[in-house]
């Protein structure tokens, strides 16, 4: 058994390293959202994020979220319940939370990430999109 | 219920090493103890043996947390947890050695995974069970 616990140990650990390496990193993402998810909102990037009651992680995107859309014209942060919308989880092939979209400005998918974005790539990614 | 997220992770660590024993050794009794610790987690995770020992012991000595972190996402994995433990459990005290090592083998990487890395186990498997429970 001591190989056995020594191989699980050994896979933990890649998993682990690999999820560090991607959690919270934005990459370009494309697609429409659901009609009628988001209220029209003209010229503004929308984060969205999923978010549920079980997830401690969430409350940090909504911390980085806020702040950012705080501070920056144009840009608003909507946080939806995934528990209450899963049907637009299920068409925008959420799996896992918190998931963050970055909506440009004609309403279209732009960048997405599983996890917490630390506040200055997220700052200079929604920067591009506001920009294209 | 708002929590020092240092303790969950503390737990997680020593729920990996008695997992590691439980592995080795096969001992079916060890692994309800823990089913029970989780039960009890579920509830409340600062009411384990492990949540008493982290707030008595352990956190007088590091000082207040930076931030707390609500307590749901850990009952929640706690939940999950005592499922593993309670197949370990049914498996080894039933002669299913197989059973009872993969039971066993889930718990352990979970918690492994938790204690080193951090890992949410709770927000990566929440969605995907209620997408297939709803599918």
């Amino acid at each position: 058994m001591t190989i056995v616990v020594v191989a699980l140990l050994a896979f933990a650990t890649v998993v682990g390293l690999v999820y560090r390496a991607r959690y919270g990193r934005l990459h370009a993402a494309g697609g429409d959202l659901p009609p009628g998810l988001l209220a029209p909102a003209r010229d503004t990037v929308t984060l969205l994020h999923f978010s549920s009651a079980t997830c401690a992680p969430c409350r940090q995107v909504r911390a980085v979220c806020a702040d950012l859309a705080g501070g920056l014209d144009g840009v608003r942060h909507v946080e939806l319940d995934a528990d209450e919308h899963l049907d637009a989880v299920r068409d925008l092939g959420i799996w896992r939370l918190p998931t963050l979209l970055v909506v440009d400005r004609r309403g279209n998918i732009a960048q997405r990430t599983v996890g917490v974005p630390d506040r200055a790539s997220l700052r200079a990614t929604v920067t591009e999109v506001l920009a294209a | 219920m708002m929590l020092d997220p240092r303790g969950p992770r503390f737990s997680a660590g020593l729920t990996t090493i008695l997992f590691v024993v439980v592995l080795l050794t096969g001992n079916g009794w060890l692994a309800l103890a823990q089913a029970a610790v989780f039960a009890v987690g579920a509830y409340d995770p600062r009411l384990t043996p492990y949540g008493l020992l982290y707030r008595y012991l352990v956190a007088p000595r590091l000082g207040p947390p930076a931030e707390r972190e609500d307590g749901a996402p850990v009952r929640f994995a706690q939940a999950v947890g005592f499922v593993f433990a309670t197949l370990t459990v049914v498996g080894y005290l039933s002669g299913a050695t197989v059973v009872g090592a993969v039971g066993a083998s889930f718990a352990l990487v979970a918690a492994f995974l938790n204690a080193v890395f951090g890992l949410c186990l709770g927000c990566e498997a929440y969605l995907l069970i209620k997408r297939l429970r709803t599918a």
